[in-house]
């Protein structure tokens, strides 16, 4: 498996639009790193021929019947907002 | 005897021949968590007093009417807060009740609206993790409770709470019973609908009762369980009367025990006492034999690449603008996400994102995600063998007693491995129940672990109870912790 490095971490914390502050970088570098060394003990498992599992249960494709019903009202659905202008929510500019 | 000492149950039965009222047991417990709180913190935005949420709990309803029931913080109740232990959720305030709360209401129980403390959106093992701080074990407060639903746990043992709710992921129910010498049941994934918890990895995510006996165990639970159209992954089976099969005998009841359980790493303690656990399931008459669960050895990897894979992806609606916390300053979208997310969650939380993050993307996904998948198979296969011929299995919830409050903070790695015995029931779905199997000569309690297959709650629930009833003659049942 591949070699960790801070620019990996970076990268993948940029993805994940969590940004980090000065030293946090570095110490969660290291501690990903020996987390990561841990999980490569899958390595040793033989998994040919397994198929994956995703849910335990042999459950798919659930759907609920095509009627209408009473959803959440907007002014609830909204009520939790940390910013709103109206019945909307409210975020920074999005289109430079 | 003081009512907040008393079970559910117990609680039941005055309040039916009307010897005591709803009323006079909230009035009991708030007074009990006004004395005890400052030690054990195990509520959350506590005031001083225990209040119950409106409108429920007259004595004539139900099977839980006028019962206390404490719930963990990322349990929703409608417009109460809400927060996961998180600065990203401060000040949420769901606008529905999950479904186990609806439910409970139905029941007739007197749900507290303080919430019990845990690990920051249930991410950890000790209640550490959490933005309020850490609540104590009650048996000895320099201890952990366990976690992630520590506060749930340290309440029921200090009687602070008479029923709570909890929930598991990787042990998050059990551990803390376990720590605390209370019962902690994680019902089979699909049991109990979970409409309303806040998701962390909705493949393993199952809520659960932690109570003081085994009957409440059995209590709440039948209250809890149902099908739930709101939950897609809740599963249409009938659900059972849990308190029926308390009592029946156990007599030739097969119990595997796994070897792979009982090596490195456990606590000599641990070990004895579930040994001395065993011969009383003989003497019981249930037979035991050494089983084996040979992918042991990976649940713990497996957990922290699925587990985390899919918090990522569930945390990723936390972003400040449909509730919870925004950043005071950023420029553009973008940066008000990272600096919300940034600003927001805690260390782990962080650490978990990333690493799911990492574990998911381009690159990487075959090498970890999908490997840990079909892994997961193969643990799920080693229980489906042992389910085969044995009606349950006996194991340690935990290899160590309670820790010290600081001694694994620093270390990721070392904190996942005390999950190490609990986290396979999740993987493979199945139902297990942590409930006191003696102390340590430190006095702390040590917990055992019943497993059974796939909805098969009674069976698990049939042999605590008849260790329960087989022990409670012992002096060590009636220990409870001096605060």
């Amino acid at each position: 498996m591949s070699e960790i490095n801070d620019k990996i971490i970076d990268y993948t914390a940029r993805l994940a639009r969590v940004q980090l502050e000065g030293a946090e970088l570095c110490e969660l570098s290291v501690q990903i790193k020996g987390i990561l060394d841990f999980i490569g003990k899958l390595e040793e498992a033989d998994i040919s021929n397994i198929e994956p599992t995703s849910h335990i249960l042999p459950v798919n494709n659930v759907f609920r019947a095509d009627a209408p019903a009473q959803s959440l009202p907007a002014e609830d659905a909204i009520s939790g907002a940390p910013k709103r202008r109206g019945r909307y929510f409210s975020v920074p500019k999005v289109i430079e | 005897m003081e009512l907040y000492s008393l079970t559910g149950s117990q609680l039941a039965e005055l309040l039916k021949l009307g010897k005591i009222s709803a009323e006079e047991i909230l009035s009991s417990l708030s007074l009990r968590a006004a004395g005890k709180e400052e030690k054990v913190k195990a509520y959350v935005r506590f005031d001083g007093r225990l209040e119950r949420l409106p409108g429920e709990g007259s004595p004539a309803r139900g099977p839980l009417s006028g019962i206390p029931v404490s719930v963990k913080d990322n349990i929703c109740t409608r417009s109460r807060n809400t927060e996961c232990c998180s600065r990203i959720l401060s000040g949420y305030r769901p606008p529905y009740d999950a479904t186990v709360i609806s439910r409970l209401k139905l029941a007739g129980a007197s749900i507290i609206s303080t919430k019990t403390n845990m690990d920051e959106f249930a991410f950890g093992s000790s209640t550490e993790n959490s933005c309020f701080g850490p609540s104590r074990n009650p048996w000895d407060t320099q201890c952990v409770p366990g976690g992630s639903s520590g506060g749930s746990a340290a309440a029921v043992a200090a009687d602070e709470a008479v029923l709570a709710l909890g929930s598991d992921t990787g042990g998050s129910i059990r551990q803390p019973a376990s720590f605390c010498g209370v019962v902690g049941l994680k019902p089979t994934y699909g049991r109990v609908s979970r409409y309303g918890l806040v998701a962390f990895a909705s493949s393993l995510d199952q809520i659960g009762p932690i109570t003081k006996d085994v009957r409440d165990s059995a209590l709440l639970l039948n209250s809890i369980s149902g099908y739930d159209p709101k939950d897609s992954t809740s599963v249409n089976t009938p659900v059972p009367d849990y308190t029926a099969c308390l009592g029946l005998p156990v007599k030739g009841m097969r119990i595997g025990v796994p070897r792979e359980y009982m090596v490195e790493g456990i606590d000599p303690q641990v070990r004895e006492a579930l040994l001395r656990s065993l011969e009383e399931f003989k003497r019981l008459g249930a037979e035991c034999s050494e089983v084996s669960l040979p992918h042991t050895e990976f649940a713990v990897p497996v957990y922290y690449i699925i587990a985390t894979a899919e918090a990522s992806s569930n945390l990723a609606r936390f972003d400040g603008v449909r509730y919870g916390f925004r950043t005071a300053a950023a420029e553009g979208i973008n940066a008000m996400y990272s600096r919300t997310r940034g600003e927001g969650f805690g260390k782990e939380a962080k650490r978990r994102i990333i690493l799911g993050t990492f574990a998911l993307s381009h690159g990487y996904y075959d090498a970890y995600y999908l490997r840990a998948l079909k892994v997961r198979t193969l643990i799920k296969q080693d229980f489906e063998k042992v389910f085969g011929e044995f009606d349950c299995v006996v194991a340690p919830t935990s290899p160590t007693p309670a820790f010290k409050l600081g001694e694994k903070m620093g270390d990721p790695l070392k904190m996942y491995l005390s999950d190490i015995y609990t986290i396979s029931a999740n993987l493979a779905g199945i139902p297990a129940i942590s409930l006191p199997c003696g102390f340590t000569s430190g006095g702390l309690p040590v917990g055992m672990q019943i497993m059974s297959g796939h909805f098969r709650e009674e069976n698990i629930l049939k042999l605590a109870y008849a260790y329960e009833q087989a022990a409670s003659a012992g002096a060590e049942s009636k220990r409870r912790p001096v605060l």
